[in-house]
């Protein structure tokens, strides 16, 4: 009945170890699934090939966005709608608009980070089977948690569960998907 | 071969001074507890003694004065014709350098790498959080008509207000505002694992509702923590141009300004210099009595005490280089009313001692730091940092009522003292910063216990069993 659970879970009592399960179970050829850990574990992206994060592409593209965005502003508001003469200065020039720019650049590029990070990481989301598991409360202090979803192909009750036990994981559950 | 050895031993600095990863070799548990035990012990008296004036001086003290300030108007300041910004600028411009320091310490050294800036990161960026709001406050209400605050901002309005963006004072604006919602941003974006974990430990259905809200749901799953350290280098690299330049444009506040005193190019860099020296101290006076009440000697050591120290005298050493600068340029320039004004500072009639107050402490007293017995004795080290706080808010005194009190003609000298209202006011602040850092002490994990762990020897194990080079975090 795999439909009804989210996976199989396994914990690990350090970063050295789940980094190495987490090896094993890529070679045996599994792809959905996950580790949880207290921190992050480099080299833990590379073997789950997670890539470049696209969050620098959040920050990229609100950060540009809010500095063109905020010359043109200022163009339209001293230059074109309501133009007034403030000391012989210009009622448009570069050195003077790049400054307001320049830190709305800062303000939206790092909102846009933030965001980007709680889109990507599908938060908030305060529902998650694994919450339901006593266990994993302990994700947080020190264990290591891998879990294989029942979704992936390869997923089978008797055979992952094997995988896991060889691999040295203690505590290996299924995780229902309340 | 042992004598030898022995030998080198005690050349090598204490043992003390050389564990700069922050943990005593212990367990990730042992390391939680330790960390979060204060967060979930019983309040101690010290706290409350701290808390309740504290609070005071922000719910009842800042309030009345404000509304008192707000209702008659700025008259009730001691500010007056020649003397135009008072103690408000003043407190605003060193709040904000009590700011700087703090994201110095949680997003630059982060950005280079610093690892032993990751325990005291989090409560640096913290004292920048609330200094910030501090400071945001003097200009809103030193406008004198805060109803008309809004003008500030670029709203839409059917008679075209639009702000006036070849000023200074409009980026200020941006920059203090932007300041505030980054530094908050990265400050609450670095708490969510550590928000998880309170969670996770909490033992009562509110605390845990509390904190799960928070942590946003936040599981800690390789993929989450990909794109949040992700997230967290860019915000920090985002937050160190932030050190550069909200301090430099409320300098250029200053040098815009025809005045001798004021008009110099050097002012933003000085106000940045001036703003991570005063924060430097202010980090200081808040975590040598902080880890001493929350048991925290073992995580805060005195290497770390001793490396803010050597921080606050570098830029000590650039402080007292600015002030020779500026009496050097004084006099080299030749400019008769930039003369008059440096020699005032010094052996003026009136505000003479804020010159000596400015070269003593800010300059000449940091460079006892260059001993390494003063270097560790917290006493010591608390007393300079606590005068270096007073002395830069002196340094501000001198620059700004020292600058406007003696204006170009003499017809139009005056002098200036603050009355009860200013000074109503700024304990109203200092009691709300205070009130709120102990709220977060109290509440929040003061030290970040995901980012301990990830530079702990427990984690570093991985990378000796893969060969892989550096961390991250």
């Amino acid at each position: 009945m795999s439909e009804t659970n989210y996976g199989m879970s396994a914990e690990f009592d350090s970063a050295a170890d789940v980094l190495e399960a987490a090896k094993k179970v890529r070679d045996a050829g599994y792809r959905r699934w996950d580790v949880f850990s207290p921190f992050p574990i480099h080299g833990l992206d590379k073997v789950m090939a997670l890539g470049n994060s696209k969050v620098g592409w959040f920050s990229f593209l609100f950060g540009a966005g809010a500095f063109i965005g905020t010359m043109l502003m200022i163009w339209y508001m001293n230059d074109y709608d309501y133009p007034i003469i403030i000391g012989g200065k210009p009622m448009f020039s570069e050195p003077m608009s790049v400054v307001p720019s320049y830190i709305l650049l800062v303000l939206f590029a790092g909102l846009g980070t933030f965001i980007g990070m709680v889109a990507l990481n599908q938060l908030p989301r305060h529902h998650h089977p694994l919450f339901a598991k006593k266990r994993f409360e302990l994700v947080s202090r020190d264990k290591f948690f891998l879990v294989i979803g029942s979704n992936d192909p390869k997923f089978s009750e008797t055979t992952t569960r094997k995988l896991l036990e060889e691999l040295g994981g203690d505590h290996i559950e299924i995780v229902e998907d309340k | 071969m042992v004598e030898a050895s022995t030998n080198l031993e005690s050349l090598a600095p204490p043992e003390e001074l050389r564990r700069m990863t922050p943990v005593p070799k212990q367990s990730l548990g042992w390391l939680t507890d330790k960390l979060t035990a204060f967060n979930e012990g019983k309040t101690p008296l010290w706290w409350w003694i701290l808390f309740l004036p504290a609070a005071f001086c922000a719910m009842v003290v800042l309030p009345c004065s404000l509304i008192y300030k707000i209702s008659i108007g700025v008259g009730v300041w001691g500010n007056n014709m020649p003397v135009m910004w008072g103690w408000d600028i003043i407190n605003f411009v060193w709040w904000v350098g009590v700011a700087h320091a703090g994201t110095l310490i949680s997003a630059m050294l982060f950005l280079t790498r610093q690892h032993w800036r990751t325990v005291i990161g989090r409560a640096a960026e913290a004292m920048t959080v609330f200094s910030v709001m501090m400071a945001g406050l003097y200009p809103a209400v030193h406008i004198g008509r805060e109803w008309m605050a809004w003008f500030m901002f670029p709203i839409p309005t059917y008679e075209d207000m639009w702000p006036q963006f070849r000023s200074p004072l409009m980026w200020d604006v941006f920059a203090v505002n932007t300041y505030l919602i980054i530094s908050s941003t990265f400050w609450y974006m670095g708490l969510i694992p550590d928000l998880a974990l309170m969670r996770d430990r909490s033992k009562t259905r509110v605390k845990k509702f509390l904190y799960g809200l928070f942590a946003l749901g936040w599981t800690g799953s390789a993929r989450q923590w990909h794109n949040y350290e992700k997230a967290y280098l860019v915000l920090s690299g985002l937050a160190t141009l932030l050190v550069f330049t909200v301090s430099s444009i409320v300098g250029m506040d200053f040098a815009t300004a025809q005045l001798a005193g004021w008009h110099e190019t050097i002012f933003p860099f000085y106000f940045v210099a001036g703003a991570v020296c005063c924060g430097f101290g202010m980090i200081l006076v808040l975590l040598i009595p902080l880890r001493k009440w929350c048991h925290l000697e073992d995580i805060i050591t005195m290497a770390h005490i001793d490396k803010i120290c050597k921080m606050t005298l570098m830029m000590s050493c650039i402080m007292m280089y600015i002030y020779l600068v500026e009496f050097f340029i004084a006099w080299y320039s030749g400019n008769p009313y930039d003369a008059w004004v440096f020699g005032h500072r010094m052996f003026g009639h009136q505000y003479w001692y804020g010159g000596w107050i400015m070269l003593i402490v800010n300059g000449s007293i940091p460079q006892l730091f260059w001993i390494r017995k003063v270097r560790q004795n917290v006493l010591i080290v608390f007393l300079i940092a606590l005068a270096l706080n007073i002395g830069m808010w002196w340094e501000r005194f001198t620059i700004i009522v020292g600058s406007l009190y003696q204006d170009f003609l003499p017809a139009n000298w005056g002098v200036y003292y603050p009355t009860w209202v200013d000074m109503a006011v700024y304990l109203g602040t200092l009691g709300a910063f205070f009130m709120l850092y102990l709220l977060f002490v109290r509440f929040l994990p003061m030290i970040p216990v995901s980012e301990v762990k990830g530079v702990s020897p427990e984690a570093s194990l991985h990378r000796a069993a893969n060969g892989s080079k550096g961390a991250k975090s």
